[in-house]
């Protein structure tokens, strides 16, 4: 008792630093003063595997998981009435893996993702209107409309996710460890791709030069069990994509990526060792997504038994509201109460972006070039 | 003749070619038990079984180059992409291996094999999902490069292009996939390298392939009502291309819009013009004018996507310029 105190204390400091740092969603009842958030977590707060959780810090993360999936039912919702087009792929079931590697995460790391993108920037603290005016194609979208679901690109918070081409992300996330050592700036490279994506040729030509060059880099395999209607075992002779590195010499661990603790807690350490010069690590996040593949996917491929063991055997938002009411952190009536701010924020959002108007057509010739050479075709901004 | 889409008529060139040949085979990502991302496949598996219908991991390379080898083995691969935007990935197994295999090697090697898979823009679904790679292909010796703009040429080009002995790039569009035409039942065969007309007209020859043949044929309508007489010549090979065809008609004409989804820069419609004006000068009474995309990457936006791609409205003016009308 005595002893965890003392070690509560010690981590309370790391975790008002990292509060510090971290960006909650734009939702206005989150914003607490500093100081009292520190007094509360002297107090309050909740221990999982020798690991000291603020209640503050549990709140911010509860949330955040709450607002990403009442983000992507409100996408889904806009894509049904036609105001999304194309590909739009949600992240319901996946929001642990989202907020816990964020929760882990320096701001000055990078991160790249896949097209299943929205979770990761909205856990990664860009302004919601502007994910969601992405998502319509208007101007204020975190591209300005040109990109949609499956690029969500923010270099303000090193966020060059958003890539539409399975297994693209990960050469180009290696290449910004290899920056970051070429610097040696201790930054790491976040590089996320899905159990489909890591049969790509390219993760293993990465996975090499990341370990023969020791680079600061996580490769996170999101385990959601399908690639498109190809389940893992359909796809992979073999199964346990930890172990992928193994003849790279690639370290590899497997996290219950439903557990946004266990999720926060094991990045931390993944993030470690790539920070400290020992090269690249595999993390693989047991996850599961309950929505279709995209909108369009009616996912028939899957039995409703085996959805509803994941939906509501192990959902990370119900687990964590349970870890927090048994430990008296909050009570079931606050997190309805809750349920219902972020619902309302998640309106708010959507109606904000939808007043926005499509980006000018002159747009359509912006950022094709940096360097525009004027007087040679095809010339710039004009058609032949 | 019966009422089908393009994609059934697909489907039903490749099932009548594996009833019949037992080397032919079909492989990429979904269509097995899927049954096609776009359910080009619908009930393949069912009826070939998992030995001649086989869902991959998401391995572009690998699997192109499989199919590469398989063919060199004697087996007649259909290898699908979901879409041509992925087989940018496996462009080394097409370009320096599919292509190349029967010169390097002297002639000991065949490679027949079909390539397909859906090209060109789709939906509102931005810069990488979007794009038309015929040019690419159809630059390069060694490849065939065919596309078929309506359902009954999808099955007879489809058919034929399974049963030729070279490799072919068979680019489909997304768009069209739900398109109904009359389709010959049973065995139907397009033979490769011939153009077809899909209107006949004395005053201007529009040029279009795939999706953009429908585009030019609406516009044909619109300019009918204008007093002008189009005739619409849809390649459907574009390598090797038919230009007796073309020529033909506008030596009729003596006026020609080519039209392509894609970009104009070293397009196909920069290879048509170029024909038209090394083989037809004396017959032309304007320059040939070209209705392409914009150069840029495809945005998302629906305002800036509509925007980005050729419309009928420009294909029409472009007519009515060639023809004086503008
Ligand atoms: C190179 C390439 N091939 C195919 C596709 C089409 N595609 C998009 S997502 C996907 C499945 C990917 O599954 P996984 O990597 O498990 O990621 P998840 O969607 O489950 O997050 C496929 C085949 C693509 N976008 N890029
Ligand atoms: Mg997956």
């Amino acid at each position: 008792m005595f002893y965890s105190l003392v070690f509560s204390i010690s981590k309370v400091a790391l975790a008002a630093l990292l509060d510090a740092r971290h960006h909650s969603p734009s939702l206005n009842h989150l914003g607490d003063s500093m100081a009292s958030k520190k007094k509360q977590q002297d107090t309050a707060g909740m221990t999982q595997e020798g690991r000291f959780y603020s209640a503050e810090r549990l709140h911010a993360m509860h949330d955040m998981m709450l607002y990403i999936r009442r983000f992507e039912e409100k996408a889904g919702q806009m894509y049904g009435l036609k105001k999304i087009g194309g590909f739009c792929h949600l992240c319901n079931g996946q929001e642990a893996v989202c907020v816990g590697m964020d929760e882990a995460a320096e701001p000055t790391d990078y991160m790249l993702t896949s097209y299943r993108d929205h979770g990761h920037i909205l856990a990664r603290g860009t302004d919601g209107v502007a994910v969601m005016a992405e998502l319509l194609g208007r101007e204020g979208g975190v591209v300005g409309g040109k990109g949609g679901s499956m690029h969500m690109f923010d270099k303000s918070k090193n966020f060059a996710g958003g890539n539409g081409i399975v297994g693209e992300q990960v050469p180009i996330g290696t290449g910004f460890a290899f920056a970051s050592k070429y610097r040696d700036d201790k930054r790491v490279s976040i590089t996320i791709m899905g159990d489909g994506g890591v049969n790509q040729g390219a993760v293993y030509e990465s996975f090499n030069m990341a370990a023969l060059w020791k680079l600061p880099v996580v490769f996170v395999i999101e385990n959601n069990q399908y690639a498109m209607g190809t389940s893992l075992s359909r796809a992979s002779a073999e199964t346990h994509l930890y172990k992928r590195g193994i003849s790279f010499k690639v370290p590899g661990i497997q996290v219950d990526g439903m557990d946004v603790l266990e999720v926060e807690r094991k990045m931390t350490e993944a993030l470690e060792h790539a920070r400290s010069g020992q090269g690249p690590i595999i993390v693989e996040m047991m996850t599961y997504r309950y929505r279709g593949h995209s909108m369009s996917d009616p996912a028939t491929y899957r039995t409703r038994d085996e959805v509803d063991e994941w939906r509501s055997g192990r959902d990370p938002i119900v687990r964590l509201q349970k870890q927090m009411v048994e430990a008296g952190l909050a009570t079931e009536a606050e997190f309805k109460q809750k349920d219902k701010d972020i619902k309302k924020e998640v309106v708010a959002v959507a109606k904000a972006a939808e007043a926005q108007s499509e980006p000018e057509l002159s747009k359509l010739w912006d950022d094709i070039l940096t360097d525009e050479i004027p007087n040679a075709y095809p010339y710039p901004r004009q058609v032949g | 003749m019966a009422k089908i889409t393009y994609r059934e008529a697909l489907n039903q060139a490749m099932c009548q070619e594996m009833e019949r040949d037992d080397r032919v085979f079909l492989m990429g990502e979904e269509v097995a038990e899927y049954n096609g991302a776009y359910k080009v496949s619908q009930g393949m598996l069912d009826k070939f079984g998992p030995r001649r219908v086989i869902d991959t991991p998401i391995t572009e390379l690998g699997f192109a180059g499989l199919g590469v080898g398989a063919a060199m083995a004697g087996l007649r691969p259909i290898i699908e992409f979901m879409t041509w935007n992925f087989a940018v990935l496996a462009a080394d197994q097409i370009v320096n291996a599919a292509a190349k295999m029967k010169y390097m090697t002297g002639g000991q090697y065949d490679c027949p094999m079909v390539f397909r898979g859906a090209g060109g823009a789709a939906a509102r679904v931005s810069s990488q999902h979007s794009q038309a790679f015929e040019n690419w292909y159809a630059n390069i010796p060694g490849l065939k490069v065919v596309m078929p703009s309506n359902p009954a040429d999808a099955k007879g080009l489809l058919a034929a292009s399974i049963r030729d002995n070279d490799t072919v790039i068979f680019i489909e569009n997304e768009i069209n996939y739900g398109d109904i035409g009359e389709v010959p039942e049973g065995e139907y065969i397009i033979p490769l390298g011939k153009a077809d007309i899909k209107r006949v007209g004395k005053d201007v020859t529009l040029i279009a392939h795939s999706r953009m043949t429908g585009y030019a044929l609406l516009a044909a309508e619109e300019l009918a009502k204008q007093g002008i007489d189009v005739e619409v010549v849809d390649p459907r090979t574009i390598r090797p291309l038919d230009e007796a065809t073309i020529l033909a008609s506008v030596a009729k004409t003596n006026r020609a819009v080519v039209i392509e989804e894609g970009w104009r820069f070293a397009g196909i419609g920069a290879e048509i013009s170029a024909r038209i004006m090394e083989k037809g000068f004396d017959d032309l009474d304007a320059p040939v004018a070209r209705v392409t995309g914009k150069d840029v990457p495809m945005p998302y936006a629906a305002n800036l996507e509509q925007y980005a791609l050729p419309s009928v409205a420009e294909i029409v003016e472009a007519a009515r310029v060639v023809c004086n009308r503008a």
